[in-house]
């Protein structure tokens, strides 16, 4: 069976080919990031204007790399959600023009559970129950899964995401946009310890995350500094701003592990590509136990090949979307 | 040769199928609330008219100027048509359809589609046999700016359009000699377009399909910001 996936839900067009449920055929990414870098973040409608351009010539080139046609197709996977509705509104079209004109099956699917299926690409799935850690430009959130494609969300961030404030921060220390991954990099050369940042929420026995207090903290610092004639050390704040991040979320994901007694944690989103995020996961699970698993940098960030398996695996279960799907920019996982 | 046609550029959802003998099926929804139905609607038409999409020799899209998120929809959904397909695609804008639909007409045409934000997306044209001839440029201003065009302009003319019917009153300010196409001319129809298509394919003048892109006329508020503040920075 193959599936193409089609991802438009915010900066990236994507486009993938899939086979019999997780062989990668093609997975392609354009990056709109030069597109919105002058902004200081994603436009919605710049980001829209340029998935219409650059969709098509993406799927051909897919197909082309998965040596196969569109009729060779049996299903088409589709983000509906959440994300920029102009810009999943792109996709979804796409995907039923396809559905129409092969008679290929449409499935609908959740961007974050995509996010979540990016594990089963290279290692397929473990034994569940699973508890996952959803942590991207957009979303920070623990989510249980007893079963495959059953959700039950946790906790989430009460303010910005994860990787919202990993760009924020990077850009205040003129690092560009989008940051994150230079400020990864920056942070390796510098002290975790050195500033002692809040661990927002860390103590308050649910599993909510909170950004906009350690935010505050960086700029009340480097204001401090500077006030006292001093050069701020950005690889030391790099490194302890992201320490102060990565502890909070390494010590909420394995509680909810432990007390949902899950035999494995999965990671997924953008800033799971942030190494020191997998190092210490990976330390925590093997402290106490639990298989930690995430994907590849390339599939942890925005891509269709993890929207394709999701679709196939619905697909495979009888799930079906009627050529009236539409976008949800606030669908939740459920 | 059978063409299908697909309009999203305004609030209303036009799909047709035609050919050189005629409208076989079309249909207008208006729903502003969702601009995402071409696809069932499609489905449905082939399904009525018994026509396989095999069958489909060439498509038909509008391109706009219009609302930009419909025009997407639409955009994409005749792309990928084609594409999937292996069918030549025509663009054609919204304005171009809304004055072939009043071509008889001896006045000047005025196609003007509402661009919200107090603008309105307009050209003019005169009917020429088997047509209508534009003159000039793609417009988008505001409809007093429209007016001041029109009243130089020192002719009698004809305006067209869902833009005409919601600034009707800025534009009659011209003069006795502003006349208002019905209102069920007020919005682009796939039947006119593909009707307006089908030469274009039996002479095979069409488009690039990956170069069918919608036809803006204004850029995003956030390039607009950015534009002023760079103007501001050097004045
Ligand atoms: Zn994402």
């Amino acid at each position: 069976m193959r599936v193409l996936g089609i991802e438009t839900s915010c900066d990236e067009t994507a486009v993938a080919v899939i086979q019999d449920g997780r062989i990668v055929l093609a997975n392609l990414v354009a990056s709109q990031a030069d597109l919105h870098a002058r902004f200081g973040g994603v436009v919605p409608e710049v980001a829209s204007r340029a998935h219409v351009q650059t969709l098509n010539p993406l799927m051909d080139e897919a197909l082309d790399r998965a040596g196969c046609r569109f009729a060779d197709l049996d299903g088409v996977a589709v983000t509906v959600g959440p994300g920029l509705v102009g810009a999943l509104l792109v996709g979804i079209a796409a995907a039923k023009a396809v559905a129409v004109a092969t008679g290929a099956d449409l499935i609908g699917v959740n961007h974050l559970e995509g996010h979540i299926y990016a594990n089963f690409i290279e290692h397929g799935p473990p034994e569940p129950p699973y508890m996952c850690l959803v942590v991207s430009g957009g979303h920070t959130m623990l989510v249980h899964m007893p079963e495959e494609h059953r959700y039950r969300v946790l906790g989430q961030t009460v303010d910005d995401a994860a990787g919202e404030a990993f760009d924020k921060i990077a850009r205040f220390i003129g690092l560009g946009f989008p940051g994150g991954p230079a400020l990864d990099r920056l942070a390796k050369e510098g002290d975790p310890g050195a500033i002692a940042f809040p661990r927002a929420m860390i103590d308050t026995g649910n599993y909510d995350f909170s950004m906009s207090g350690l935010k505050t903290a960086v700029l009340r610092h480097v204001k401090a500094e500077r006030g006292a004639g001093r050069e701020v050390d950005t690889a030391d704040l790099a490194a302890s701003f992201q320490e102060a991040i990565v502890d909070v979320q390494v010590s909420k994901t394995i509680a909810a592990a432990r007390e949902h007694a899950v035999k494995a944690v999965l990671l997924g989103g953008g800033v799971v590509a942030n190494t020191r995020l997998r190092e210490r996961m990976e330390k925590a699970g093997a402290e106490v136990g639990f298989g930690v698993q995430f994907p590849s940098p390339e599939l942890c960030t925005d891509n269709a090949a993890m929207i394709a398996v999701v679709g196939a695996s619905r697909l495979a279960r009888g799930y079906r979307s009627p050529l009236d799907v539409s976008a949800d920019p606030g669908l939740e996982l459920a | 040769m059978i063409v299908l046609g697909i309009e999203t550029s305004t609030p209303q959802t036009s799909v047709a199928l035609g050919s050189e003998q005629g409208v076989m099926a079309s249909t207008q929804l208006a729903s502003e609330a969702r601009q995402d139905r071409v696809a069932p609607i499609l489905e449905h038409l082939l399904e009525w008219t018994g026509v396989e999409l095999s069958h489909v020799g060439g498509v038909a899209v509008g391109v706009g100027p219009g609302l930009f998120t419909g025009l997407r929809v639409g955009v994409a959904t005749g792309k990928t048509l084609a594409q999937v397909l292996s069918v030549p695609i025509v663009g054609i804008t919204s304005l171009d359809v809304l004055a072939f639909g009043v071509r008889y007409t001896r006045r000047l045409i005025g196609a003007v589609i509402d661009a919200r934000r107090g603008e309105v997306f307009h050209a003019l044209y005169r009917g020429v046999p088997g047509g209508v001839m534009r003159l000039g440029e793609y417009g988008v201003a505001p409809p007093g700016h429209l007016a001041a065009e029109l009243e130089a302009a020192r002719e009698e003319v004809l305006l067209v359009g869902n833009g005409a019917i919601l600034y009707r009153k800025e534009l009659e300010a011209v003069g006795a000699g502003v006349e208002f196409a019905s209102p069920p001319q007020a919005y682009p129809q796939a039947s006119a377009m593909v009707e307006l298509a089908v030469p274009r394919f039996i002479r095979e003048e069409t488009d690039r399909s990956f170069e069918v892109l919608p036809l803006y006329l204004r850029k995003s508020d956030a390039e607009i910001a950015w534009d002023q503040r760079a103007r501001g920075a050097t004045a």
